[in-house]
């Protein structure tokens, strides 16, 4: 037929963020590699320039979306709704954020150069691309690009065994995700001869109509499952998590932890949530497993470790059980575009991304001045050689452990709230009772700072201008949030009305 | 009696949100002055909480008595996509809390020194008792169920790196217990506050909102579900007071907190708890309180008996101090869960009464550690021929938590236990007893460490400084004033306390087995028929307190 030869039309402005990320990744590869060294400092400067432009843009397609309501592009393959936009502005906030973060990290090891800033440009491109899919071709694409990224990125810091161990290992673990996530969708487009969104819900709504037992969409959301639970670090597809974050340089783990832990959540709702709404009932019980494993595994292991970095590494398995809760609340009502499941995930993922960056870029200045360590006793006496780093670490800290006035006691009671309005009690229970077994892991790290004296006096921590600015806007946010956090509820709870 | 309730509230001036926001602005100024301030800071500190303290006295001359219900009312939108508000007010139940509170924080920032070798230090220690203040008075304060949890979680805070940064040997252990102690609670009381809001709005509230006063008159609550989050409150409240089996990181914590850590912990912030029953589990699930009135009560007499007897066997005289609040606030447990109007008054009483006199008692237990850097009992001998000022000014205080009469302690422990025979006759039996091995504990303990003759390292034991007594001065004052008058304090917690008894009786269904007669302020119910035995006990009581006028007089 003729339509089908048809281009579809292209909303280029519609696009925007997309391609001003692609558009600064390549201006740095080309550019940087055609001219000589620019001076320190103008690589990351042009990339925060990328990623807030991009998060700009996003911010003026918002006021699109909430006028003529959420709809499709380019042909059905992306969804234009606030979802999208939300996440697009978070995974631009973390990468401006996260390139602040680098400068200092790389140019101190020499290593200052275009690449490592294109790399996250285009992953941060393939996490929004996750986000905004309607397809989930698209959304394999957009995976691959962001994790391709992270690969390279994670073994970025080449004279040290311990990153490019950690780029192999996250490479080998995430190759066979991205495997099993891509067979779960062969075995989707199996079951309804198409990988559209839209056209998936179409087509199971009438397989529900006739109650046929559909096996083939069974073992293909399994897979999908397994693949996206990877990506997110839920236990037990964690193993990676600690050994890659500690491994991988510290702005680096600042990026996976906040990126792509935000692009894989929304993967996982736009997959499970949005396209299969008719199987809630079949996958919600699993994400509660995983939500209660993580819970639990995260944060009673984040506790015996004397590595601040693995301690984070086990937190944030830990944070993405508290999400998970989010998920499994909005799998109560997956496919009707109300509850406040999808609300309190993606309000969680925003704080949390701005959370994780701020105690990395304190971790990473720490972890600089003591030749590359960061174990506890690294951070003895930062208080007083140091207060305002410390003081800033510990906002981060409490802000992890949900105490309240700060951005993480929000997105906490966000997610608990997702939970009990649907009647998880359960799972809210066991959520609020892991934060306190992870509230002591906070607490020793704040011990350490505060109450300890290293006993040799040590000169203090070099504070580069701008990983301090990441700090102290990370640390500003946190506060600002937790006393007003309304404009952001609302802004969170449009994006239930999703396109598909 | 109208246009009293119209002044007050027309104070043209929000009184309660002042006391929340003045301690904390005092706080922020002082993480913003250099640290090479320390005069700067401490004054900053002074003037903030001299100034709460003044406003909590002011709000009390203004509260009106004949009023039951919540008064100087401050209500605003906060977080409207939650339904929630910034709702604050005060009623008989908090207002002495609230004073409490006022006027215990300048006492401890002024009058205890954090010793802190470090000047520098001083900075950050202000900071974090103004931040406590701000985060306690809100608890006392607050009417909105998000609004009370963010101010008892944001106590923790402070009070850790108090705990943990100025305390004794043990403090990062004792610190890190009382941390994660009260936040596994928190973690049941913030599901338990979802829900309620939750189901409430689908049963008679008609839309979400996380105000107290709202919820807890509409709401209806099947029994099974009311039980349920009065469970998820109640593991809160009874790690905070702490209902034994959940006592164990009190010894610690206050033993090794700071002076002035310990006399706000054990005056004002253990309060939170038994305040907490009476506030949110009593008013919102009646239903539940009195349904599981027996465990609470068994647990309270068991607090009051094994707290007495555990004190006893202490060797550290702070130590013991700590246990002998485990053993009173099991009589505020009592009262509480008595269901009598004397009984909850008692209860309210005694919230200030052990306030008051076991601050004093640690503030003390202080200065002898200050002098012979021990507190252990054995180390002490014969202080009372070295310093008999010393040594009176102790008497008193412990009189005081041994419920003497003619003392403060006695009039809260005495309602509430001739509150609680009517509902709860063999709990008082038993609790009774524990009256008893009070007065063993602390006399015990004073005879050791007061009386004989004092060996050569007590013989220098130096005599109450003027600063100390000026300190100690306000303490006994309330003590004595409180013990041979309680009649103003009475008659402003009275008209809350029978309203709350009012619709704890309407909402739970249950009526208490006789009729009120008992007023301590004078007023008599007219069903006198049936009560000429409990009119008698009546009677002693008036007659007990009269005489005790006399005798101070």
């Amino acid at each position: 037929m003729l339509a089908q030869e048809t281009l579809p039309e292209v909303e280029w402005f519609h696009l925007s963020p997309i391609i001003a990320l692609v558009g600064g990744a390549l201006f740095l590869l080309v550019a940087g590699a055609l001219t000589p060294p620019w001076p320190k400092g103008l690589y990351a400067f042009v990339t925060a320039l990328t990623a807030g432009t991009a998060g700009g843009l996003a911010m003026f397609l918002w006021d699109d979306v909430t006028d003529q309501g959420p709809g499709t592009l380019v042909g059905h393959a992306l969804a234009f709704d606030t979802f999208a936009q939300f996440m697009t502005i978070t995974i631009c906030a973390a990468t401006l954020l996260v390139a602040l973060v680098t400068d200092d990290e790389i140019s101190r090891t020499g290593r200052d150069g275009p690449e490592i800033y294109a790399l996250m440009l285009i992953a941060a491109t393939g996490g929004v691309v996750m986000s905004a899919a309607n397809d989930l071709i698209l959304l394999f694409l957009g995976l691959e690009t962001l994790s391709l990224g992270f690969y390279v990125l994670a073994a970025s810091d080449r004279r040290r065994e311990g990153s490019q161990e950690a780029g192999l290992k996250y490479f080998v673990l995430g190759g066979f995700a991205s495997a099993f996530f891509l067979y779960g969708i062969a075995l989707i487009y199996g079951a309804t001869a198409t990988t559209n969104i839209g056209e998936i819900v179409a087509a199971f709504g009438n397989s529900v109509l006739v109650e046929q037992p559909d096996a083939i969409a069974l073992a293909g959301i399994a897979l999908i499952l397994v693949g996206l639970a990877f990506k997110v670090a839920a236990v037990p597809f964690h193993i990676w998590t600690p050994d890659v974050y500690q491994g991988a340089p510290t702005n680096v783990t600042a990026f996976m932890a906040s990126v792509g832990k935000a692009a894989a959540f929304a993967a996982m709702l736009r997959v499970l949530v949005v396209a299969l709404p008719n199987f809630r009932n079949d996958w919600r019980p699993a994400i509660w497993v995983l939500a209660l494993l993580s819970l639990v595994v995260g944060s009673v292991l984040a506790v015996v470790q004397t590595d601040v970095k693995r301690m984070l590494a086990y937190s944030s398995i830990n944070h993405a059980g508290f999400i998970l809760v989010g998920v499994e609340a909005a799998a109560h009502v997956a496919g009707e575009r109300t509850g406040s499941g999808i609300p309190s995930v993606l309000t969680y993922l925003l704080l949390y991304s701005v959370l994780t960056i701020g105690s990395f870029a304190v971790v990473a200045i720490v972890g600089r001045a003591s030749d590359g360590d960061t174990s506890l006793a690294s951070f003895e006496g930062l208080a007083k050689r140091r207060p305002a780093l410390a003081l800033a670490l510990t906002v981060f800290l409490l802000a992890q452990a949900g105490v309240p006035f700060t951005s993480g006691f929000i997105a906490k009671w966000g997610v608990i709230q997702a939970a009990v309005e649907e009647e998880s009690y359960a799972i809210a229970i066991i959520a609020m009772a892991t934060a306190v077994v992870a509230a002591f892991l906070y607490l020793r790290i704040m011990v350490s700072m505060w109450l300890k004296d290293s006993g040799d006096s040590v000169a203090g921590e070099a504070v580069p201008v701008s990983t301090g600015l990441a700090v102290l806007s990370a640390a500003v946010f946190t506060v600002f949030v937790g006393l007003w956090p309304g404009w952001l509820l609302d802004a969170a709870d449009t994006a239930v009305q999703y396109a598909r | 009696m109208h246009l009293a309730a119209d002044t007050s509230s027309a104070l043209g001036f929000p009184i309660l949100s002042m006391l929340v926001i003045v301690p904390a602005v005092g706080a922020a100024l002082i993480t913003l002055l250099s640290s090479r301030r320390p005069e700067l800071t401490k004054l900053i500190a002074l003037v903030t909480s001299v100034a709460v303290g003044a406003m909590s006295v002011w709000l009390t001359v203004e509260f009106s008595g004949d009023d039951s219900g919540f008064q100087f009312v401050s209500n605003h939108p906060w977080i409207e996509q939650w339904g929630i508000g910034w709702h604050l007010g005060v009623d008989g139940i908090s207002l002495f809390l609230v004073l409490l509170t006022g006027v215990l924080f300048p006492l401890a920032i002024v009058g205890i020194d954090p010793h802190n070798d470090d000047r520098r230090r001083d900075k950050p220690y202000f900071a974090w008792m103004l931040l406590l203040e701000a985060g306690v008075m809100g608890s006392f304060i607050a009417l909105d169920l998000f609004l009370f949890f963010v101010f008892f979680e944001i106590v923790l805070v402070p009070m850790y790196f108090l705990i943990g940064g100025w305390g004794y040997e043990g403090r990062v252990y004792a610190a890190t217990k009382f941390f994660l102690y009260t936040m596994i609670g928190s973690a049941f009381m913030l599901v338990s506050i979802i829900a309620t809001v939750f189901i409430a709005s689908r049963n008679g509230v008609g839309r979400v909102t996380f105000d107290l006063v709202e919820i807890a008159e509409n709401a209806n609550f099947a029994a099974s579900t009311g039980r349920w989050l009065f469970f998820g409150f109640a593991v809160a409240f009874a790690v905070k007071v702490p209902v034994i089996p959940l006592h164990t990181w009190l010894p610690d914590a206050h033993t090794q907190a700071p002076t002035a850590g310990s006399v706000v912990l054990a005056g004002v912030m253990l309060k939170l708890g038994t305040y907490g029953f009476l506030r949110f589990g009593l008013y919102l699930f009646p239903e539940a309180a009195h349904w599981s009135r027996a465990l609470w009560l068994t647990l309270a007499v068991i607090g009051i008996t094994y707290g007495a007897i555990v004190a006893t066997m202490q060797k550290d005289l702070k130590r013991l101090v700590a246990y002998s609040s485990v053993a009173h606030l099991g009589f505020i447990v009592l009262g509480t869960f008595a269901f009598t109007s004397q009984a909850l008054t008692g209860s309210v009483m005694q919230m200030v009464n052990h306030g008051v006199s076991t601050g004093a008692l640690f503030l003390m237990v202080g200065m002898i550690y200050e002098r012979r850097h021990t507190r252990e009992i054995s180390a002490l001998k014969g202080i009372q021929a070295v310093a008999p000022i010393f040594a009176a000014a102790f008497t008193v205080v412990m009189l005081s938590s041994i419920g003497v009469p003619g003392l403060n302690g006695f009039v809260g422990e005495y309602l509430i236990l001739i509150g609680s025979f009517l509902t709860a006759r063999w709990w008082v039996v038993i609790a009774a007893t524990g009256v008893i091995i009070a007065a063993l504990y602390l006399l015990w303990a004073y005879q050791r460490v007061f009386h004989g003759e004092p060996d050569e390292e007590n013989q220098s034991f130096p005599e109450l400084k003027l600063r100390e007594a000026a300190l100690l001065l306000p303490f006994i004052g309330v003590i004595v004033f409180t013990g041979v008058y309680p009649k103003p304090m009475l008659e402003r917690i009275e008209p809350a306390v029978e309203q709350l008894v009012a619709h704890v009786e309407e909402r739970g269904g249950f009526s208490n087995p006789e009729p009120e007669v008992y007023s301590p302020t004078g007023e008599r119910g007219d069903e006198a028929a049936e009560d000429a035995e409990h009119g008698a006990d009546d009677g002693t009581d008036e007659g007990d307190a009269a005489e005790h006028e006399e005798g101070e007089g």
